[in-house]
């Protein structure tokens, strides 16, 4: 059985190969991959994003306090993070300045599923890629030739660990849902900060979950992903990119906008700050109106045209300063530049990120600064559960202006996440999202540039075009 | 494929959770909250003997992966017994190992082995306008198959089908006023396609993983559960949250509360939806059982039909 059916036989290595994979699985989603290999080895490629729900559409017209709730359906995976973009915009609206405690809360909620979705996505999401599963549903059907290089001990070990972290990532929703009322999608994030001020009891009961997963990240997570850049070596050196990275910055220290997540971005091998004007959507290659192309997010339009020719894609290809960039986990390790764990440290024989150089930007690369950000999140989680103040206020009421713009711009777990609103006669007039994914997975620009994961899947090696692993591998380390 | 076959009783037992006490956790959660009925003795022998896993085929159409997440969050029983022991979960784009056209391959392909027996759960609404273009599930022999060809293929080949999900039992949030999608739930879409497959709805946005596991096992068990005039199993969405809310002798008491953050007093004034909602969170509770809507801010009825524009203001007065 193909796993793929290629196109053409895969004859010899002058030949050229196209090969679809539809749907790729284990992401948040609807993706399909096309590739064009020759000589084992990609040399183009496109990526389409196959669903569409219109939530600009739906928001329009709506009480703006509701965008909170309906913008966390985007994702089931993140919903934390566009409640907090959401919330962010409407505070900007709203001109509403947040207690510390508010604060603190809200980085506690956010924190908790930031950890959860960084293991669920290496263990549930990834793993399969790299160790096989228990020869059972879901774990099979696999790939014939699936390229697993571990040994049985370690394989055995991976395995354990999946299902433990399916218990951890359940402990991270408690401590979601401990302040945010449930676990997907939170009650308790709102405009003015979060509902539930913190008891003691509450906060107890969030850290004796924490110190569980803390263990777990640090002598599980962190090393095994180390362990396996020995026998994946090679993916350490492919999937490089445009090496263009933005981070919004995320997890506020406090209301003078610094985070424990820096802002930044890097474009062509040098340092800027982030400038929104320079966000620019264009849409020749997605199924939108062409007239709504070349758009910054404050004037944005979201009109969906299935039909145009010439288009693969439901996402929009964004670009700063004219240029595709990535977003997540290695933009902001890029942009924040930390010392590295000490399992990282002594692994790497380097002490902060950037330290590590050409090779963060590759397959590996960026499980590495996944599992890197989850040690430095959960340190700081830490330093938050001792700094929220049981009893103390967390919500400031504030009316509906009447006519009103605010921008949210904050990280999903996946990368830069960006919520605008405007508000005329105290509805929603516009509502504009830019998520991570769509930073990641979108498709040629205006100028017909790839975006960021079809340039990173170039050069990637497909060596057995019936099994072309390092792909999805690829793919997956954006975690889309 | 023949997968109820790779998984022997010898085998089990040794991976540390025996079939007897995984039962115990099932009708202990179950009896915990008033639903014993839904396992019964005859049962408990008869799965103790040796249940094969049932198939089930999990499709995603227009939603946000939250039901899923949801149920990984199953306690009682956990949720590597449910995949391991109760379900043979052959298609789940969330979890399987496999991709593109492996994946669609085996989707058929149990389709067809388990014509007639197989669940089918639907994740999502599903977009009916524009030749079902707004989402495509996979591709097999370089077609594209849309959420709509898979629906109307496997719909009637399913014994049963389960609507998980306010998207997928009602349209959900892709059906608000607003969309352009022609997003519908499954019940319509039968309706519209002249589909006579029984259907489960077991929504909430995203349902919580009692109601989805709890269904399965009384679908496997004992047939389909009853159901309200909204297709909803009666055993979770039979009692109204306001009736029944540990806050009502505040509202009886006139207590309100004043904001969002006020830990006490009755949400009606700021727009809780609890008196238009039937679900048994307020004795459920979410996460483990730690927390629920209604004491953390408002409930916005997200179990109901019309949500989200029924509900919506979320934080006005109904």
């Amino acid at each position: 059985m193909a796993g793929c059916k290629p196109q053409a036989e895969p004859a010899g290595a002058g030949k050229k190969v196209k090969i679809s994979i539809d749907p790729v699985s284990r992401i948040e989603g609807h993706l399909k991959a096309e590739v064009t290999v020759k000589g084992g080895v990609v040399v183009d490629a496109r990526v389409s994003g196959g669903m569409y729900r219109g939530f600009e559409q739906i928001l329009t017209g709506r009480d703006p306090r509701d965008a909170t709730q309906i913008t966390q359906r985007i994702c089931g995976v993140c919903p934390t993070a566009h409640a907090t973009a959401s919330a962010l915009a409407l505070d900007d609206a709203f001109g509403v300045e947040l207690t510390d405690n508010g604060r603190i809360a809200r980085n506690l909620i956010l924190g908790a599923n930031f950890l959860q979705s960084h293991i669920l996505h290496f263990y549930h999401l990834a793993a399969l890629d790299y160790v096989n599963g228990p020869e059972t549903a879901p774990f099979i059907p696999r790939y014939k030739n699936n390229d697993v290089r571990v040994p049985k001990e370690i394989n055995d070990v991976a395995v354990g660990q999946y299902l433990e972290a399916l218990e951890m990532r359940k402990i991270l929703h408690e401590m979601v849902a401990l302040l945010g009322g449930k676990m997907p999608h939170v009650a308790g994030i709102v405009v003015g900060g979060a509902t539930e001020i913190p008891t003691r009891e509450a906060l107890d009961a969030y850290l004796v979950r924490f110190k569980r997963v803390k263990e777990f990240i640090l002598n599980k997570y962190v090393p095994l992903v180390y362990l396996l850049a020995g026998p994946y070596g090679d993916l350490l050196k492919q999937g490089v990119g445009h090496k263009n990275l933005v981070s919004w910055g995320v997890f506020p220290l406090d209301n003078k906008g610094n985070t424990l997540l820096k802002p930044g971005v890097y474009t062509d091998g040098k340092d800027y700050k982030v400038d929104p004007a320079m966000i620019k959507e264009h849409v020749k290659y997605s199924w939108f109106k062409d007239s709504t192309t070349g758009l910054n997010p404050t004037v944005g339009k979201t009109l969906p045209d299935p039909t145009k020719a010439g288009a693969y894609s439901f996402i929009k290809a964004p670009r700063y300063n004219g240029k595709p960039h990535e977003a997540g986990p290695l933009a902001r390790m890029w942009a924040t530049n930390p010392a590295l764990s000490k399992k990282g440290q002594d692994t790497l024989g380097v002490k902060n990120f950037r330290d590590i150089g050409d090779a963060g930007f590759s397959t590996l690369g960026r499980h590495v600064a996944r599992a890197e950000e989850t040690a430095l999140v959960a340190m700081a989680v830490e330093e938050w559960i001792a700094q929220a103040q049981p009893g103390k206020e967390t919500f400031v009421p504030t009316p509906i202006p009447k006519n009103a713009e605010g921008l949210g711009m904050t990280e999903a777990p996946r990368g830069a996440l960006l919520h605008y609103v405007d508000i005329k006669d105290s509805v929603i007039s516009n509502y504009q999202i830019t998520s991570a994914t769509i930073w990641n997975a979108n498709p040629r620009d205006d100028q017909g540039i790839r975006g960021p994961i079809e340039e990173a899947l170039v050069g990637v090696t497909v060596p057995d075009v019936e099994n072309p692993v390092n792909v999805g591998r690829l793919i997956r380390s954006y975690d889309p | 494929m023949k997968d109820e076959q790779q998984l022997p009783e010898a085998q089990q037992k040794k991976k540390g959770v025996s079939r007897r006490n995984f039962l115990k956790t099932v009708t202990g959660t179950v009896a915990g909250i008033g639903i014993s009925q839904v396992i019964n003795p005859a049962l408990i022998q008869a799965l103790e003997k040796g249940l094969k896993r049932h198939p089930v085929l999990w499709i995603q159409g227009q939603g946000c992966t939250g039901c899923s997440v949801s149920l990984l969050n199953s306690v009682s029983p956990p949720i590597a017994d449910v995949l391991l022991k109760v379900i043979s979960l052959q298609f789940n784009p969330t979890v399987m190992a496999s991709e593109g056209e492996i994946a669609m391959e085996n989707l058929y392909a149990i389709a067809e082995e388990y014509k007639g027996r197989f669940s089918l759960v639907v994740e999502g609404a599903i977009p009916t306008a524009a030749d079902g273009k707004y989402c495509i599930v996979g591709e097999m022999n370089h077609k594209e198959i849309s959420m709509v060809d898979i629906m109307k293929e496997m719909g009637p080949m399913a014994g049963s089908v389960l609507a998980v999900g306010t998207c997928a039992a009602y349209g959900g949030i892709p059906a608000a006023k607003g969309n352009v999608t022609g997003a519908t739930g499954v019940m319509d879409f039968f309706k519209a396609n002249g589909i006579k497959t029984p259907v489960v709805n077991i929504p909430g946005c995203p349902p919580h993983p009692d109601w989805i596991v709890g269904s399965i096992v009384h679908l496997l068990e004992k047939g389909i559960p009853e159901l309200d005039d909204d297709g909803r199993p009666l055993i979770f969405f039979g009692e109204n949250i306001h009736d029944n809310c540990p806050r009502l002798p505040l509202y009886d008491e006139g207590e309100m509360s004043a904001t969002l953050s006020d830990p006490k007093g009755c949400r009606m004034d700021l727009g809780c939806k609890g008196p238009d909602t039937y679900a048994d969170c307020y004795k459920r509770k979410w996460n483990s059982g730690l927390n629920w809507c209604v004491d953390n801010s408002v409930c916005i009825g997200c179990v109901e039909p019309g949500f989200p524009d029924g509900s919506s203001p979320f934080y006005e007065p109904a």
